[in-house]
């Protein structure tokens, strides 16, 4: 049990500073502008974070399988401790990081090390839906910002009332944005343990079942809710008062794009439907949820007239593309040499 | 919670719609109270300042409330101070109404008979920059849009009352009809006081401009 605990704690760890760093692109502005109290959008967000992870977390999970079955207990701690150092530093050094990017780099790293080909359609499919993500983004916040201001301006509002409607605005999308989050990146955090999980599965009278993937996505939310409620508040404070600043009504905006995004990268229900209508469906791929806040940030620039567009923000982004995945993968590479030269593991069968 | 949330929300949508109203009245009450005191009535003129003393203090009390309300219930924390700043910006406005009344029934300024009809149009006009102040407040709330409309047209009235106010000090200092110099200035200074609500009024127009433009989404 140790043993187990010890290896998970990787992904636990990525988790939790996944919970830091994202819960504030969901509830940053709301918390940061005393829309929200931080308490109730902590439990808010750790509550839907875990349901999204459990209810439907397998879809992108699964694709970051197919792009390498980490296979041993110790390689996937690796794989996930190298992605967590990678996030950590690139925090450090302030710029937009993703854990979807790094976990990536660092499976790479692993399918380099353990001689297993990287499959090249699934890359090409992660690599292309993290170009598109802020894209999209950035086309739906275009597209709400403008129907937004249309029905603002012609129901006639009370002010008053225009704020209560924003802060009940800001629960639900908040809700249905943690729900988002922990669906599509829950696999950044425990999708590598899949193939070496030590669970078994459950069923509670009779009723509730719970599969050993699932008792996994379960552990990893709850690690993201952890890293929400200890260390968010400080990143939303910044968030809320730094970088964007956001009227309540653009930060319901940015938020309900934002969420749509991640959501579409990451429910099966809506894959499974797009499919059987022979209907081209967006793949199940984890995206970062900081970048689809940059593009709807963007696509509200452009909304109102292409002012004050973060050229240096957009260059981060493209960066992180290359640079993270790189600086995790060779990372990854070297740990694992250590783990299995040094302490004598075998991190991969 | 969202009811809790709506309920607080409309109780003081009715408050500041409370405020504003009161607002409207004390510039009405006040163009009465010149009015009658510019044609003698002095029952009506002292009917008129007693009940700009008692709106007075009631919109005070409104205000007060409005303020408690919006920091204990954390309402509107973007434009909080904003609407704040208005709402005690529109509050010296009926400060100044209820004391320029008190002005003229504590001086009883004398009103020579060919000034009457000057300082009853310059009492309109103030008049009528605050009933025009207060519909861009309401705009404000309401419909953002708007609120430029009515600044133009404060803007207009207050233009007209500096217009009428120049011509009334000019008579009054070209009369021989006025002897002493002591009254010539006394009819100076009434109609710098009635002209000031007019630009009290102005002055909350320039700032709704401001806060209209910082609350378009």
């Amino acid at each position: 049990m140790l043993t187990i605990i010890f290896f998970l704690s990787s992904g636990l760890f990525l988790g939790w500073s996944l919970g830091a760093n994202d819960a504030a692109n969901i509830f940053g502005t709301a918390v940061g502008t005393k829309m929200i109290k931080f308490k109730t959008a902590a439990l808010i967000c750790s509550v839907f974070i875990i349901l999204g992870a459990v209810v439907s977390g397998a879809g992108a999970s699964h694709t970051l399988g197919k792009l390498g079955a980490v296979n041993q207990l110790a390689g996937a701690f690796i794989v996930a401790l190298a992605a967590a150092v990678t996030v950590m530093w690139m925090t450090k050094a302030g710029l937009p990081v993703s854990t979807s990017q790094a976990i990536v780099g660092a499976i790479i790293g692993w399918n380099f090390f353990s001689q297993t080909a990287t499959s090249m359609s699934s890359l090409s499919k992660i690599v292309g839906t993290w170009v598109f993500s802020p894209i999209l983004s950035a086309l739906f916040a275009f597209l709400f910002f403008h129907i937004i201001k249309r029905i603002v301006e012609r129901s006639k509002i009370h002010l008053l009332r225009l704020d209560s409607y924003t802060r009940i605005g800001l629960l639900v999308v908040g809700a249905f944005g943690s729900y988002s989050l922990g669906a599509n990146n829950i696999g950044n955090v425990m999708g590598v343990f899949i193939n070496s999980s030590p669970f078994q599965d459950i069923t509670l009278a009779g009723l509730f079942h719970l599969s050993s993937i699932q008792q996994l996505f379960l552990l990893g939310g709850i690690a993201i809710a952890f890293g929400v409620f200890t260390y968010s508040k400080k990143v939303m404070m910044t968030v809320g008062s730094g970088i964007f600043k956001l009227s309540p009504v653009t930060a319901l905006v940015v938020v309900l794009a934002s969420s749509i995004t991640l959501f579409l990268f990451a429910s099966q229900g809506l894959h499974n439907l797009l499919t059987s209508l022979h209907l081209p469906a967006f793949p199940l791929v984890p995206v970062s949820s900081s970048q689809a806040v940059v593009g709807s940030v963007m696509g509200i620039s452009l909304a109102k007239g292409g002012r004050n567009i973060n050229f240096k923000k957009l260059s981060q982004i493209s960066m992180g593309w290359i640079a993270t995945p790189l600086a995790s993968a060779i990372l990854a590479y070297v740990a694992l040499f250590f783990m299995q030269n040094v302490f004598m593991q075998s991190v991969f069968k | 919670m969202p009811k809790f949330f709506n309920s607080k929300s409309k109780q003081l949508e009715g408050d500041i719609d409370g405020f504003l109203d009161r607002v409207t009245t004390a510039g009405l009450i006040f163009q009465e109270g010149v009015k009658a005191y510019v044609k003698g009535k002095k029952d009506k003129f002292e009917k008129n300042f007693k009940e700009i003393t008692d709106l007075e203090s009631d919109a005070d009390n409104i205000r007060r409330d409005i303020k408690h309300k919006l920091y204990t219930y954390m309402l509107i924390p973007e434009s909080r101070g904003d609407v704040l700043g208005l709402l005690e910006t529109l509050d010296d406005i009926v400060d100044i109404c209820e004391k320029v009344l008190e002005q003229f029934s504590i001086e009883t300024p004398e009103i020579p008979e060919f000034l009457k009809s000057d300082f009853i149009e310059l009492s309109e006009l103030s008049s009528k920059t605050v009933e025009e102040v207060v519909k861009a407040a309401r705009a404000f709330f309401r419909e953002i849009g708007m609120v430029s409309n009515y600044v133009n047209k404060v803007h207009f009235y207050e233009h007209e009352a500096d217009n009428v106010e120049e011509h009334l000090k000019r008579s009054a200092f070209n009369s021989d009809e006025i002897q002493r110099f002591s009254h010539k200035v006394h009819m100076r200074y009434f109609a710098e006081k009635i002209a000031a609500v007019s630009d009290v009024a102005e002055s909350v127009a320039e700032r709704l401009s401001v806060y209209a433009i910082k609350r378009r989404i």
